[in-house]
């Protein structure tokens, strides 16, 4: 088990340092979510006049949501780095050396939730400056925090999947169009679930990206109703689990496959 | 660990990718041993196998029939304890170009279990030795395609493995990058008594370095020994004819062949070969007997068998073209 850690937190580490030896990649990983939020902040600033969104500021709605969904589309990502250690021999060395597989996993998915909670910091910071508000306090940015780690990770970890089974860059893309825009526009990120029409109203009650809105908006009201947030929250670690096995599982199809 | 036991079994190993109609049988009953302390070499085409071998010796593939041991231990019952004795250098690079050389060593080392100082000594150590101590702290990015190759050797070493594996080392490098690292290998087993199992498709790189090989083809071993032996088992010597006119290629084949004791086959591209007991003594009839039949020669001469003529005795046919059908055959694996 230590030995494990060991070799996790070395993996990690080395794909940080890699990162932040891309400073044109790491500005864009840092900046376009602030870009989000202010863009759809200002875009969509009249929806919270609506019936339904209650007229406060729209941003306070949107903050978390835009969290939510910064974590989701990163993560999709996230087998990147993946399909090019397969186009090298780095996969092939790593291997044949003494690494755990689930050393391999956990490092991939570490990388994405610390990259998620950077991304999600600057998030918050910015919807401060830019006037938004939120009563929940400390407790509700925690969290926001886990919520948008978790869904970092059920992403990254079906990223890692899929590179592992598919091998190709391509797909990564596909997923990224097909899976994670429709999953974010068919959720509470932007809309309030009463101005919905009906059928994506239902539709959300099953998406983990809404899962992960939704208790985080709830977590940062004044009066939380804790019983939702821990719902989703729940609802989301257990998925989080089984993505995480499948990755596992993907390594052990990879390896079957040479 | 008893001397007895060899670095590398490999039984009767038998490996199919696909199904059906589209199956490549990759390995088919490939079998040779290997003793420990010295430079081993698979020689074949391309897609003869031998990647495919390193693979299931070194715990990255498994076979589906047969069965391999590196130093007495099952690879596929043991595959964690394997991981521990071998370094192995793929064809594909393996360092990270995002980080400096020291940075790519001292990663290899902590993940075999050295602590932070003890993994650092010894990357400094095996720059120096790999003359890379000048660049050592440069992201490897910028590396010649000889530097990189040797950082990728070094990193099989980094743990001291009892065995390394070096899978095409030196495919794709320039004659002087080429010579310098079999300079490196050939000391490895030399000087550090290290077993070094090479693959290669250079019938020259498998003479100069290794001190045993095994000669695959289509998925198993046709021959193997020491490349004196190998050559040594042909007997005679080789008499190769250019025809000026290829066109000639067959008839020019009959006329040797009529003389007594003396074989020849057409290597392609207006290329004869005959194996004879002994060249001096039979060149001057081969050549009346051409002469009388009207065939120019473009050139001729008499050699001691090279590992080419192995290689087209056991396969039956020539190293070249099967290298380029062996081509064919790679692209459909990947």
């Amino acid at each position: 088990m230590t030995v494990a850690l060991t070799h996790a937190r070395l993996l990690t580490g080395r794909s940080l340092r890699t990162l932040s030896r891309q400073p044109a990649y790491l500005l864009f990983t840092l900046v376009q979510p602030m870009i989000w939020l202010l863009l759809f902040g200002q875009l969509f600033r009249r929806v919270a006049e609506l019936p339904g969104f209650g007229g406060g500021n729209y941003l306070d709605y949107l903050t978390p949501g835009v969290v939510i969904m910064t974590a989701m589309m990163s993560a999709g990502w996230s087998g990147t780095s993946i399909v090019q250690d397969m186009e090298r021999g780095a996969m092939d060395r790593t291997l044949t050396s003494p690494i755990r597989r689930s050393a391999m996993v956990t490092a991939g998915l570490t990388h994405q939730a610390l990259v998620t909670l950077a991304q999600s910091l600057i998030m918050f910071a910015t919807g401060l400056l830019a006037g938004a508000r939120y009563p929940g306090g400390g407790a509700g940015l925690l969290v926001v925090l886990a919520c948008a780690i978790l869904i970092a990770v059920v992403f990254a970890a079906l990223s890692n999947a899929i590179a592992l089974v598919v091998h190709q860059q391509e797909a990564l893309i596909a997923v990224s169009q097909f899976l994670v825009l429709p999953l974010a526009f068919l959720s509470s990120i932007m809309m309030a679930p009463a101005l919905m029409p009906d059928w994506v109203a239902r539709a959300t009650r099953f998406n983990p990206v809404d899962w992960a809105a939704v208790a985080s908006r709830e977590a940062l009201v004044a009066t939380p109703d804790w019983g939702i947030v821990l719902d989703r929250m729940a609802l989301l670690s257990a998925l989080a689990i089984l993505m995480t096995w499948l990755a596992a599982r993907a390594y052990r199809f990879y390896q079957r496959s040479l | 660990m008893p001397a007895a036991t060899p670095a590398i079994e490999a039984m009767e190993l038998g490996k199919t990718y696909g199904k059906g109609a589209k199956a490549v049988h990759a390995l088919t009953g490939l079998s040779f041993t290997v003793e420990p302390g010295t430079v081993f070499g698979l020689l074949g085409p391309n897609g003869a196998g031998k990647s495919t071998t390193v693979r299931i010796l070194t715990t990255l593939s498994r076979p589906d029939t047969g069965r391999a041991r590196v130093h007495g231990i099952d690879v596929v019952q043991h595959p964690e304890r394997v991981r521990q004795l071998i370094g192995y250098v793929s064809q594909k690079p393996g360092f990270d170009p995002v980080a400096t050389g020291l940075e790519n060593l001292v990663l290899q080392g902590r993940i075999h279990g050295a602590t932070a100082r003890d993994a650092r000594s010894r990357a400094a150590a095996l720059l120096e030795r790999f003359g890379l101590t000048a660049p050592g702290r440069r992201l490897t990015g910028t590396w010649s395609g000889g530097m990189q190759r040797k950082l990728d050797v070094a990193m099989g070493l980094m743990h001291r493995p009892h065995m390394l594996f070096l899978d095409e080392p030196t495919t794709g490098l320039d004659p002087e990058a080429r010579m310098e690292l079999w300079a490196e290998i050939a000391r490895l087993a030399r000087q550090d008594g290290l077993t070094v199992l090479l693959t290669t498709h250079y019938l020259e790189e498998a003479d100069h370095l290794a001190a045993r090989l095994a000669i695959v083809d289509a998925g198993r071993v046709v021959a193997a020994g020491t490349p004196d032996q190998l050559k040594t088992a042909l007997g005679g010597d080789t008499i190769r004819a250019a025809l000026a006119r290829q066109a000639d290629a067959d008839r020019a084949r009959a006329v040797i062949g009529a003389i007594p004791g003396v074989s020849a086959v057409v290597a392609g591209g207006g290329a004869l070969q005959a194996r004879v007991p002994n060249g001096a003594a039979v060149l001057p009839g081969v050549l009346a007997a051409l002469d009388a039949a009207g065939i120019e020669l473009a050139s001729v001469g008499v050699a001691r068998p090279s590992l080419d003529d192995v290689y087209l005795h056991h396969a039956g046919r020539s190293f070249g073209e099967a290298d380029r059908l062996g081509n064919g055959r790679e692209a459909v694996l990947l």
